[in-house]
């Protein structure tokens, strides 16, 4: 309190101050003793534009583009010089490229403001001044009490005050916010939950503070001060009194919450923050191909402005009789005349810099990314979802990966979790068709289940009571021995498990109430280990059938037993374990835990430490999930301690989560083990070839996992990211820096002995901290020199750490990483291209990704097809690019040549104009979005293929420069070849222009070629063929006609072209010949397997039935001829693979049958 | 076939050829057993067709002389040296004589040539106005600032037509002159002058203004010649339809070369005997010798010739081709050498694999 004064008295101004202070329905105190605090109103602007400032706002963000700014520096030039061209010829294009991107931006925009509209105009009910008043959302003010119906969506983010349940509790669902489908239980304080009413929350007079607004949606820290009977009752406020925007009520029929957060201040508001700006190689690469074009932009200009003082030097040349020189002309000065025109020869070879390239990318980017959600082959049927795109400035990266790094849980297995086996007591016990039987070495070797159930009489009647279920009376029922209560009631007590009330839904009453059969229970849990244990304890019998604030229930064997329950120590990733405290019917305060067997055992005084660690051991051996249960039980006088302790440590508004921390250190110690579960999560389909293919390809792969070192092994070697014959490498449980470091040079000396052998490293979560800290360049190293690395018990921030570390180093490798929970938003927001799987952990991770795929398997076509496509189009596109401008502009320059210098221009200005935007830019753009060089069948057959494209290859220095001087050799052969050609035939003595505009292009065999060429010569009759009223002079008129009418000039521009051609095959056919990529090779024999004439013989005939035999037949051939390539393909470059797969094969099939 | 509608989900993308990128495609691919045919082909199709654009060429005659008169160089040497160190105009005549051996065919063209005449360069191409020359009264007396230095005579009036272009307008004429029998008389070849520029410049891009009472030096009333014209626009030829803007030569003039070194259509020889051509004879070129190029280093020619099909002569074409078609056979030897020795070697990589 004395910090809120201080405050006041402006010791801590208020903005800097970590709190806000909330007067509920902005009840000020009736003394001067406070400022009011100054928050924004509850208005959500998405948008980045207003209509006022969207001119000038758009046009800065446009023209902060580098090309955008240079063309506008060349345009200001035309405007303040005298210059060849008119400053229309780049002023239009200039023109069209901002417009056209303005009219994308805004529309976006506008899309924007409409949904911001929808949002801030929605109704919503306000108490005020005694009574509920309707109005928009965007009038809810900070301190506001808000009335919310079910499932309706909170608005801004509320602290709950009361609900229609007596409890103040109410459930809700943030399946907006990060895509967790789960009911979630949130609770009011008590004081507070009492006022039902409007009329009795008027009387409420309370103030809350609370931290500043931060986007992290799981961390909330308040506390709330009642004054009831001039008395201050204080209680803490935490995530789960907290309502967050966005986020929808369910079942609960209203709500009463106070507005603490506004507009733009709420999590969500905050969450939607842009991310950093991914920007692809290729990008890059561009940047520095325009940097060289303007270089040689400037040399020219240099050049051309030098030869012309030469040249001119003499009179006759600079000013003979028939051309003389205005006074004006003749008294400029020196330096001047030199400055201008070398401007002057800027702005007439300015176009060698493509002004749409920018503009193209984009838009090819942007409709080409349509195609991976179109993708039949990414769409997963079983949960109907295709492909998602979510940036699509990435899809060439996607064809540069060399680092893939991938989340264990949900996106190499199902996260599909089932009970498999349980170790109670020291005893292992395994769950077939749900009963349980022992599986340690039995002393009377029974035959079949019955007899386990006579050697095991407790569990014999569980079991026996679970597959009879309730049809038995209720007085069947036994002594359970206590261990094996205990584990169970631990199992269905110790979880934060939702019930699902649909059928309830309506009485009002609580979930427990209902009598429903087990059967009919749906469980929802963020987890879904809980839900599969908490399934499983209901099979055997021990039923969770819900709970309240205040209360658990479960059924045991029929009989309902109520637990109150007292404290939930949340689970949190660092303890990675959780508690629950409960006081048991006969009035016991028990402690439950569960958490993962490394952050249990220790705190374990007794139970059966050693067998249970054995068994915990050989679970994970298996690929199961295993978790720990122990229990303590509490004597009253600890309970208050805690109690006492606990109840500070949250009401605490600084540090809070480091005092929590602190106790639940204290309180979850002296533990008595229970026992272990056991869960199976099962691997995803395919996934072993993927990471084969991955492989294949030259991506190294990475599995980067929070779960302990034998599961992540035993998955890793089950999914194939491990091989048995592998050299497995370990650096786990490093205390020391110096032991690591040994252990670390140790390890490349292995490596170094060994090259036949592949290595695989496995690496733990704490030794690599150790590692990354001082011995960085030693760690790279070795990871460089294994085939398979696997991190196990990583946090998430130490995954994203992994990640950047590869990243920079000096090879800068391309990295990729793929994930499905929220544990991997760091590092899918770290890597270069980040790949969510859209999981059942929620949808954060998909959100955050660049991309969002169903499945792990997917990987393979989207990087190896969509991936592959993309970059050799968009690599071709940009090179394209330059070459066509340096075609283009060359000649140009060429010409200066023979017009002494002059600056006259070759092309009338009409086509400098439009040559960008309209002549050439439609075929690019079109072949960029559908070119398909290979079938994609066989890339993704052949993972190989990728390795040609690797490296950022075809936008290599090497390919750049043969693409510039073919272009410049292509300029040569169109100048001189006209000026031979042409230049002395009379007819076309004044039009010698024209001839050399034709086109370079024509070498794209693409049907938007030849309607381009069309369009060309169209636009050339038209704008030739009619004396356009509103153009001054018009150099061009019947020119175009004129040369047309020639039949030397037809016969020119054919030889012109077909020479140009000429370089170019011949060199193409050079390189297949004589050193054929694995690319062509693949080209020639798709040619020769005849596939493809199948292929487009499906397509071209009419009738679809037609086309699904044909298309069948297809299948057929590509079924028998495929999979012999694939595996020669294999076993050419692995040769352990086949040994490896039987192995394996046994090895899944053991786990799996018995 | 009802299950396909009921198990196709919500989201699943449409099977479609367009989405499934499976659009039907020709898909050339340049192997060696595709390109060498081609290149063979295109190099014999190549051949031909050099063989028959270099022999029709060489079926094209030209007949050309040089009459700057530089010194030594025929009877135009005294015009030359008087017209040294001025500009035009002098009134200054010369000759050329020359004898067919034998038929010119028709139709015979007659041009003249200037080398080192830089009409392209750009100060020069943009001194002229446009809107002037398509007729326009108000732009007849307010020529166009690019026209300066020769946009208003000293005196202020306006000059029509402004500009370099028009004020360095050739002025040079020839008459042609054929002796039909040795030490027969000198018949004069009657010269077409009309037609000789493009029918859409001298009727729809070129106009002169609307005539005042019917006259058309009244119409350029107010305005001047060009400083280098001995008379004005309007006196350009004594025919009505071929004089002010519109007159042939000036339209010709006013279409300006791409190149320092350009001919430009003097006039046409089609009429009556010599509508099949010139007849073999002696001739002489009756020059009036005005223009002055020896200033600036350049040359005047003048020019018979004939055209083909193809248009003028231009033996280069033929020869390209000749040469593109050869380098295409030639290549493809190369390659089929090529494509023999590592074909081979391929075929023994992967019996290896």
């Amino acid at each position: 309190m004395w910090r809120w004064v201080r405050q006041q008295l402006g010791f801590d101004p208020p903005h800097q101050s970590d709190t806000r202070t909330i007067y509920i329905a902005n009840r000020f105190p009736q003394n001067g003793l406070y400022t009011p605090q100054k928050f924004i109103d509850n208005r959500i602007i998405s948008s980045k534009y207003t209509v006022w400032n969207f001119v000038p706002k758009n046009l800065f963000e446009q023209f902060r583009r580098v090309a955008n700014f240079y063309f506008l520096i060349i345009f200001l030039v035309q405007l303040m010089i005298d210059t060849p061209t008119s400053p229309i010829t780049s002023g239009l294009p200039l023109f069209f490229v901002i417009t056209v991107t303005a009219i994308k931006q805004g529309y976006e925009d506008w899309l924007r403001h409409n949904s911001d509209n929808e949002v801030n105009g929605a109704p919503v009910y306000v108490v005020r001044s005694g009574g509920l008043v309707k109005t928009r959302s965007k009038n809810i003010r900070v301190g506001d009490i808000v009335r919310i119906a079910k499932d309706e969506i909170f608005p801004a983010d509320l602290v709950l005050l009361s609900s229609d349940r007596l409890d103040g509790s109410c459930h809700i669902t943030t399946a907006s916010l990060d895509g967790e489908t789960n009911l979630k239980t949130h609770v009011a304080v008590p004081e507070t939950a009492v006022l039902q009413t409007v009329a009795s929350l008027d009387t409420l007079i309370a103030v809350i503070e609370c931290q500043q607004p931060e986007a992290d949606l799981y961390r909330f820290m308040g506390r709330m001060i009642i004054t009831q009977q001039m008395e201050e009752i204080v209680r803490p406020l935490g995530p789960e009194s907290l309502l967050l925007r966005g986020a929808r009520l369910k079942n609960t029929k209203e709500i009463f919450g106070v507005a603490i957060y506004t507009g733009m201040e709420t999590k969500m508001a905050l969450n939607y923050k842009s991310k950093s700006q991914k920007r692809s190689a290729v990008e890059k690469s561009m940047n520095t191909f325009l940097i060289i074009y303007l270089i040689i932009l400037i040399s020219e200009a240099i050049i051309s402005t030098i030869l012309k003082y030469t040249w001119q030097a003499e009179e006759k040349w600079d000013e003979p009789w028939y051309n003389q020189k205005t006074e004006h002309q003749r008294n400029s000065s020196k330096i001047l005349r030199f400055i201008s025109d070398f401007l002057a020869f800027l702005v007439l070879y300015n176009f060698i810099i493509p002004i749409s390239l920018y503009v193209t990318v984009e838009m090819q980017k942007f409709l080409g990314s349509f195609f991976i959600g179109w993708d039949l082959d990414l769409y997963h049927e079983e949960s109907d979802q295709k492909a998602q795109v979510n940036t699509s400035d990435l899809n060439e990266e996607l064809g540069q990966v060399e680092y893939v790094f991938t989340d264990k849980t949900g996106t190499l297995t199902e996260n599909e979790m089932q009970f498999r086996e349980c170790s109670i007591n020291g005893i292992k016990y395994q769950e077939i068709n749900g009963r349980l039987v022992s599986e340690g070495p039995t002393p009377d070797s029974p035959e079949g289940s019955l007899s386990y159930l006579n050697s095991l009489s407790h569990l014999n009647n569980l079991s026996h009571l679970t597959t009879s279920s309730f049809r038995t009376s209720p007085e069947n029922e036994t002594e359970l021995i206590k261990e094996h209560d205990l584990f169970f009631k631990a199992v269905s007590l110790c979880h934060t498990v939702q019930i699902s009330n649909v059928q309830t839904d309506g009485i009002g009453d609580g979930p427990w109430q209902s009598n429903f059969a087990p059967s009919q229970l749906e469980y929802y849990a963020s987890s879904p280990d809980e839900k599969a244990l908490v399934e499983a304890a209901a099979r055997i019998g021990i039923v969770f059938i819900g709970n309240s604030e205040e209360t658990m229930e479960i059924k045991i064997l029929g009989k309902l037993e109520r637990y109150k329950l007292l404290h939930i120590l949340e689970f949190d990733s660092d303890r990675r374990r959780m508690s629950v405290i409960v006081q048991s019917p006969s009035g016991e305060k028990l402690l439950f835990a569960k958490g993962a067997e490394s952050s249990i055992l220790p705190k374990c005084i007794g139970g059966e430490i050693e067998k249970t660690r054995i068994h915990v051991d050989e679970f994970a051996l298996k690929g199961l999930r295993t978790l720990c249960m122990a229990y303590k039980q509490l004597t009253s006088k600890e309970y208050e301690e805690i109690d006492r302790r606990l109840f500070e440590a949250r009401t605490a508004l600084q540090q809070r989560e480091e005092k929590l921390a602190d106790v639940f250190q204290f309180i979850e110690k002296d533990l008595m083990l229970l026992g272990a579960t056991a869960v199976e999560d099962r691997l995803q389909d395919r996934v072993r070839e993927t990471i084969e293919a991955l492989r294949m390809a030259g991506i190294k792969v990475w599995v980067l996992t929070g779960d302990k070192h034998e599961t992540a092994v035993s998955v890793s070697l089950s999914c194939g990211h491990f091989h048995r014959t592998m050299n497995i490498l370990e650096l786990i449980n490093q205390k020391s820096d110096s032991e690591c470091a040994e252990q670390l040079r140790q390890l490349a000396r292995r490596i170094k002995e060994d090259h036949v052998i592949q290595h695989g490293l496995v690496v733990d979560g704490t030794s690599l901290s150790l590692a990354l800290r001082e011995h960085e360049k030693l760690f790279m190293e070795v990871c460089r020199n294994c085939s398979a690395v696997l991190c196990c018990r990583m946090a998430p921030l130490q995954k994203a750490k992994v990640i950047r570390l590869i990243k920079i180093s000096p090879e800068k490798p391309i990295t990729l990483a793929v994930g499905d929970g929220a544990n991997d938003v760091s590092m899918i927001q770290e890597a270069h291209v980040g790949i969510g799987i859209m999981g059942k952990e929620g949808r954060q991770a998909a959100r955050n990704s660049d991309y969002a795929i169903a499945r792990f398997k997917f990987l393979s076509k989207l990087l190896f097809v969509h991936g592959h496509f993309y970059y050799i189009r968009i690599a071709t596109l940009v090179q394209y690019f330059f070459y066509k401008n340096v075609c283009f502009i060359t000649p140009q320059f060429l010409y200066q040549f023979y017009c002494l210098f002059s600056q006259q221009t070759l092309y009338d200005s009409v086509y400098l104009t439009l040559y960008n935007i309209c002549f050439t830019s439609l075929p690019i753009l079109i072949y960029s979005l559908l070119e398909q060089h290979i079938d994609p069948h066989v890339l993704q057959s052949k993972p190989t293929l990728y390795r040609d494209i690797s490296k950022n290859r075809q936008l290599s220095i090497k390919t750049f420069l043969y693409w510039t001087i073919l272009g410049f050799s292509h300029a040569f052969i169109f100048f001189f070849g006209s000026y031979f050609l042409i230049g002395k035939d009379m007819s076309l003595l004044g039009n010698g222009q024209m001839a050399l505009e034709t086109h370079f292009w024509t070498w794209i065999n693409h049907l938007v070629t030849w309607g381009s060429i069309i369009f060309y010569f169209i636009f050339s009759l038209f704008y030739g063929g009619i004396l356009w009223p509103f153009l001054g002079s018009q150099n061009m008129y019947f020119v175009f006609i004129q040369l047309l009418s020639s039949g030397s000039a037809w016969f020119a521009i054919i030889l012109m072209v077909v020479m140009c051609l000429f370089l170019d095959i011949v060199k193409k056919i050079f390189d297949q010949q004589i050193h054929p990529t694995n690319t062509e090779k693949a080209q020639l024999t798709e040619t020769n397997s005849g596939i493809k004439c199948l292929d487009s013989m499906c397509c071209f005939s009419e009738g679809e039935t037609a086309c699904a035999s044909v298309g069948r037949m297809l299948e057929r051939v590509v079924g028998r001829c495929s999979p012999t390539r694939v595996s020669r393909s294999w076993s050419a470059s692995d040769p352990f693979y086949t040994n490896d797969r039987s192995i394996l094969t046994l090895s899944t099939m053991d786990s799996s049958t018995c | 076939m009802t299950w396909s509608a009921t198990a196709r989900g919500a989201h699943q993308p449409d099977n479609t050829a367009f989405t499934q990128q499976r659009l039907p495609a020709w898909q050339p691919l340049l192997s060696a057993s595709i390109a060498l045919p081609l290149f063979f082909c295109a190099g014999l199709a190549f051949i031909g067709l050099g063989l028959g654009l270099f022999y029709s060429s060489n079926g094209i005659k030209e007949l050309e002389y040089d009459y700057t008169g530089n010194p030594g160089t025929g009877n135009c040497s005294a015009c030359a040296l008087a017209d040294q160190d001025r500009a035009p105009p002098l009134r200054c005549s010369c000759a050329w004589y020359f004898s067919l051996p034998e038929l010119f065919p028709g139709p015979v063209y007659l041009y003249y040539e200037l080398t080192n005449f830089y009409q392209n360069n750009r100060r020069y191409s943009v001194s002229r106005d446009d809107t002037q020359l398509s007729g326009l009264p108000s732009a007849l007396r307010h020529p166009a600032n690019e026209c300066a230095p020769y946009q208003r005579r000293a005196s202020g009036l306006p000059i029509a037509p402004c500009g370099a272009i028009a004020n360095s307008l050739f002025n040079d004429s020839f008459s042609l002159w054929h002796q039909r029998q040795p030490g027969g008389p000198y018949v004069e070849v009657p010269l077409d002058r009309t037609g000789i520029a493009w029918w859409t410049d001298c009727h729809v891009k070129f106009r002169n203004p609307p005539l005042v009472n019917g006259s058309l030096a009244l119409a350029f009333h107010g305005t001047a010649p060009p400083p280098n014209w001995p008379r004005p626009v309007y006196e350009l030829s004594p025919d009505p339809n071929n004089t002010g803007f519109i007159n042939q030569d000036f339209v010709v003039w006013m279409r300006t070369a791409a190149l320092p070194t350009f001919r430009k259509l003097y006039a046409r020889i089609r009429q009556g005997n010599y509508s099949t051509g010139l007849p073999r004879g002696s001739y002489l070129v009756n020059i009036t010798y005005n223009y002055p190029v020896r200033a600036f280093g350049g040359h005047k020619l003048i020019v018979f010739s004939n055209i083909s099909w193809m248009g003028g002569k231009n033996p280069f074409l033929g020869i390209a081709y000749l040469v593109v078609g050869s380098l295409c056979i030639l290549m493809g030897f190369v390659m089929l050498v090529v494509y023999i020795r590592y074909q081979d070697q391929n075929d023994e990589d992967e019996e290896e694999e």
